[in-house]
């Protein structure tokens, strides 16, 4: 039997062994060389490595060297990626807001506003009333028999919690559910999903997930198997695609989104892209497409999303549609086109394009972040590799079920003529419309700063200006080893409070600065925020105009 | 089309290795049964409330009221909910930034962990930092986010009990690791025997793998047993010596049926061996609210805790978990609740009391209904379930069913499975799923179904067993053993 266990561990080493040729990678980001002016995305997505200082310095003789983990020892996928969101500016923030509560006297500001992050209601967004009725409801299910819960719900959420109760078998809200989700939430989805585009939706091909991150970690695991295996990234991209692209040991293959043409997306672009990638040996899997986009707020014409999808047809990628922005959409010259709808209309099938659609409960006018739901909507993909995704899912058993609920619930919100139906749409258009205003407001002001240049926030959470720094302003950054944006962003900080994150961290031309700014602060705040950062900005030039 | 976009053959191969059986053939044979109107009993996966467990009321009461926080400033609130309830709500609605709603700490929220650490501190008798927790979707999103950081290529073995509970080799597959076996000892009651992994780490270093971690499931998954303090000694001394990180995986440490091997944690057994092991030996231990008297498995809710890691290298797995922003709220909230629940003297702590006692006193009568039911059976032998959820037993199957198992392309294992599923409706899972000794063939069942059900389902699984002994048994000689 020792003799077994031997044979046995041998054999999986052996087998092991047989089945990776990993080498550490290094080649992962490719420059176009062609294309000086937007050339070194490697310079910029490497450079985010500086927002955790931990990761420049690596010495071997640490004094924990001895022990069996340490930053040397540690996976170097790890030490690579990176996610500037909640970088290092955010922990100077987090310092900043407890020593603000000792020493109230010693800065200029009162309080830290968080604009980093689209997380709307740590800014005093209010829940969805309706929503947050049935999951209470669902939560505690034998609220449902109580008399009193009529005076304290409305209608509609106590019927809507029996509908999705009897949806759940043994109405075991407290059970793991199917791995890819309850599946009378996913008929719910699909059925929202079809009434939005006006094509048929399959809820097999629903996967809900815990918030969209972990969806598209598990389509970059699955596509991505070393260095050799490319995805294509729009630059300036949100960086969950170059952290997880290089947690999963893959390359990102740039391509540059227009600021000078409100964001837009070059065919030709990605055409010169993806060839060069290739004759590097890069093996491009799949394209990104954020729309409305993050950081970058814009919203795609249908048109050229129509080019995309026969990119991507005519190439062999898999879209990869982060579709998590569709409900916020702030100009009447533009609406959301889901790409499904838009390859459908094309008369694309399931044979014609593997199409993955990213959806999740955080963002639109929820803005549900806490609670993690989302679903990808996966198509055109054969049997054999949606078992795989299936069995991925399985792995982590299910997404959470609270989360499964919102996410059916914003799918199927209210309905004219249901009970709740007014408040929910007072609640709904009135966040939507705060929200375009505040964007235009925020907008307006960044225009007027000198050297700052702002295109609109069509749709998304988020402001993405251009900053223009003084050669001096570049040469004191250098002096402290920070990227200049990011030299920016913390003077920002420490005058106003403000938390912004630097544009390298989400890429940029090579030697153009940004800083994204979310549009999130309650609207009785945006003036007092519009003040103090045209006052930062004046008091930044004169200290460093040339 | 012209180029495809994504075929078999282009998938990550560490995707396709990968195995899972807890949600496996037996599991999608169980659930078109159920489609077609068959009864099926789910004993695959220790998922509680699926099999009728009532979530306990007070958690529920509070999580509700921060789900709908309108409720709180309603006078009538007081006639639905107990006021120890709606001071808890408040209590953790105070404790995030925005309510249930918001993004947390990428760790989770600052005073749960606080509660978590004060928890774990009067559970050991040894300080907690909290500083060290981090909150996560359930504990298998933790154990992945560990075994994430510390597997660097197939040069690294982590060494895992078999059987092992597929996490683990499912986790590893997908990162490109090696697992390293080690067998837990069958006859010694699942015992696990340091000399056995001593020679399973030689091995494998001759192979040139770097043994990095070792996992430890106590109480075990599926097998049922608890390590004592002698053994969790040697363990630790062992990962000393080895340089192992030890990943102890605790998530059932409320699921105790007898008294002569209590839980201990890991962690409490480091501190009490003192320097160099207590500041030596580096440790993530895990916990969960799916598992316990609590089963809140649909919160996907949990934590592990650091003992000695750098803290460069704790900034690294921060960062890590800031990719995916943070973990769900309500779950960090039930994880509030479950490490500090009502204390004698509150409104709610004679219901609560009562609750979680019948739970614990029922699961530990269904052990032995089972363990027993299972001892019954011809050519069935099976340990005592110490603890957890899990009956593990061993089935010596009959030559003439390896046969008829090898004729139906089928694992002998998953054969039998199979044939109880059909005949009975239980659907378990097959032991080559968790990893057994060669010729060895095992299933797992939760012991979770109802209790009035069990001399049910024990009386089917007899018939159904000692049938199919008798059918395939022609007295050549058993599987093994």
């Amino acid at each position: 039997m020792r003799r077994f266990l031997i044979n046995q561990a041998k054999g999986l080493v052996d087998h092991s062994r047989r089945h990776h040729h990993k080498s550490p990678s290094f080649l992962s980001l490719v420059p176009p060389q062609s294309r000086p002016l937007a050339s070194p995305a490697p310079a910029s997505l490497v450079s985010l490595s500086r927002f955790f200082s931990s990761t420049s310095e690596m010495s071997a003789s640490d004094s924990t060297s001895s022990l069996p983990v340490t930053l040397d020892s540690i996976n170097p996928k790890v030490l690579k990626c990176e996610y500037a969101v909640r970088g290092e500016i955010v922990n100077i923030a987090q310092k900043l807001q407890e020593d603000l509560k000792a020493n109230k006297d010693a800065y200029p500001f009162d309080e830290i506003i968080y604009c980093n992050i689209g997380n709307p209601q740590s800014l005093g967004q209010l829940p969805i009333r309706f929503f947050r009725e049935v999951l209470a409801l669902c939560d505690h299910a034998s609220l449902l028999d109580e008399s009193e819960t009529h005076g304290l719900f409305s209608i509609d959420s106590i019927d809507r919690a029996w509908k999705i109760l009897d949806q759940i078998p043994g109405r075991a809200t407290g059970a793991y559910s199917h791995s890819q989700g309850i599946k009378g939430l996913r008929d719910v989805i699909a059925a929202g999903i079809e009434a939005r585009d006006g094509f048929p939706a399959d809820p097999n091909d629903i996967f809900l997930t815990d918030g969209a991150s972990p969806a598209v970690h598990m389509m970059m695991q699955l596509l991505l198997s070393s260095e050799k295996d490319g995805i294509l990234c729009p630059i300036p991209q949100y960086p969950l695609y170059s952290a997880s692209i290089a947690l999963h040991g893959g390359s990102l293959v740039p391509y540059y989104l227009d600021e000078a043409t409100g964001w837009g997306l070059e065919i030709s672009d990605l055409k010169k892209q993806l060839e060069e990638a290739r004759s590097k040996g890069i093996a491009v899997r799949a394209l990104v497409v954020i729309n409305p986009g993050n950081p970058t707020g814009q919203v795609l014409a249908e048109e050229n999303q129509r080019d995309i999808v026969n990119f991507c047809k005519q190439e062999g990628l898999v879209l990869l549609a982060d579709e998590v922005y569709q409900e916020n959409v702030y100009v009447p010259d533009k609406k959301f086109h889901s790409f499904k709808k838009v390859a459908r209309s094309l008369g694309y099938g399931e044979k014609d394009i593997s199409l993955v659609s990213f959806q999740s409960v955080s963002k639109g006018y929820y803005g549900e972040c806490g609670k993690r739901g989302g679903y990808m909507e996966v198509t055109g993909f054969t049997s054999d590799v949606r078992e795989q995704i299936y069995k991925m899912a399985s792995v982590n058993l299910c997404s959470n079920i609270s989360g499964q609920i919102l996410a059916s619930l914003v799918m199927s919100p209210p309905k004219p003529g249901d009970d709740s139906y007014d408040s929910y749409m007072a609640e709904r258009d009135g966040i939507l419309s705060s929200m375009a205003k505040r964007a235009k407001t925020l907008e307006d002001a960044l225009n007027s700063l000198e050297g700052v240049t702002c295109n609109r926030a069509e749709g998304a959470m988020y402001l993405f200006p251009r900053i223009s720094l003084p050669q001096k302003a570049i040469e004191a950054a250098e002096a402290e080893k920070t990227a200049p944006d990011a030299f920016y962003c913390k003077r920002l900080l420490n005058a106003t409070g403000v938390v912004v994150v630097p544009g390298s961290g989400f890429g940029q031309v090579p030697g153009t600065w940004h800083f994204r700014c979310t549009i999130l602060p309650q609207e009785d705040k945006i003036p007092a925020i519009v003040n103090r950062l045209t006052e930062f900005h004046k008091s930044f030039m004169d200290e460093f105009r040339n | 089309m012209a180029i495809k976009a994504l075929d078999y053959d282009t998938l990550n191969e560490n995707v396709k290795k990968c195995q899972y059986a807890v949600r496996g053939e037996l599991y999608l044979r169980a659930s078109e049964l159920q489609k077609e109107g068959k009864k099926i009993i789910f004993t695959n996966v220790g998922n509680p409330h699926a099999l009728g467990q009532k979530p306990l009321t007070f958690p529920r009461q509070v999580v509700a009221l921060c789900q709908a926080p309108f409720l709180l400033d309603d006078p009538n609130v007081g006639m639905l909910f107990p006021a120890d309830a709606i001071a808890r709500a408040k209590h953790y609605l105070s404790l995030t930034s925005g309510g249930l709603g918001a993004y947390s700490d990428s760790r989770g929220l600052p005073g749960v962990r606080k509660e978590v650490a004060e928890f774990i501190q009067r559970r050991d008798g040894y300080p907690s930092d909290p500083e060290l927790i981090f909150l996560t979707d359930g504990a298998s999103k933790g154990v992945m986010q560990i075994l994430n950081c510390v597997i660097r290529g197939d040069g690294d073995g982590i060494l895992v009990p078999v059987p092992q509970y597929p996490l683990y080799s499912a986790t590893i597959s997908l990162l490109g690791g090696t697992l390293v076996p080690y067998y837990l000892d069958e006859s010694e009651n699942w015992g696990l025997d340091v000399n056995n992994l001593r020679q399973s780490v030689a091995q494998a270093r001759s192979q040139g793998i770097t043994v990095r971690a070792m996992v430890i499931i106590n109480p075990g998954n599926p097998t049922g047993q608890c390590l004592s303090e002698a053994n969790l000694r040697e363990i630790l001394k062992y990962c000393y010596n080895e340089k192992l990180v030890l990943l102890g995986d605790e998530v059932y440490q409320q699921n105790i049926y007898q008294d002569e091997r209590p839980f201990i944690s890991s962690k409490k057994v480091l501190m009490d061996m003192g320097s160099p092991f207590s500041n030596g030996v580096q440790l993530v231990s895990f916990h969960t609210v799916s598992k316990g008297y609590w089963g809140e498995c649909g919160q996907r809710g949990g934590y592990f805790e650091m003992t000695n890691l750098p803290p460069r290298v704790v900034e690294e797995i921060y960062k890590v978990a800031s990719i995916a922003l943070s973990p769900n709220v309500s779950a960090q909230i039930f994880m509030g609740l479950m490490v500090s629940p009502p204390k004698p003297g509150d409104i709610s702590y004679d219901q609560f009391a009562r609750e979680s006692k019948g739970i614990l006193e029922s699961l530990r009568r269904r052990a032995r209904i089972m363990t027993d039911g299972f001892n019954s059976c011809k050519n069935v032998v099976c340990n005592f379930t110490e603890g957890a959820m899990y009956s593990f037993p061993q089935i010596r199957l009959p030559p003439g069913a390896i046969q008829a198992a090898k004729q139906a392309g089928k694992v002998p294992d998953v054969f039998y499975c199979l044939k109880l599923l059909e005949a009975t409706g239980i659907s378990t899972v097959p032991g080559s799923g968790f990893g057994q000794k060669e010729g060895v063939f095992h299933l797992r069942t939760t012991i979770l179904p109802a209790e009035e059900e069990m001399p049910e389902i024990m009386d089917s699984f007899k018939k159904f067993n000692d049938e199919f002994m008798s059918q395939y048994d022609n007295n050549v000689g058993y599987s093994r053993m």
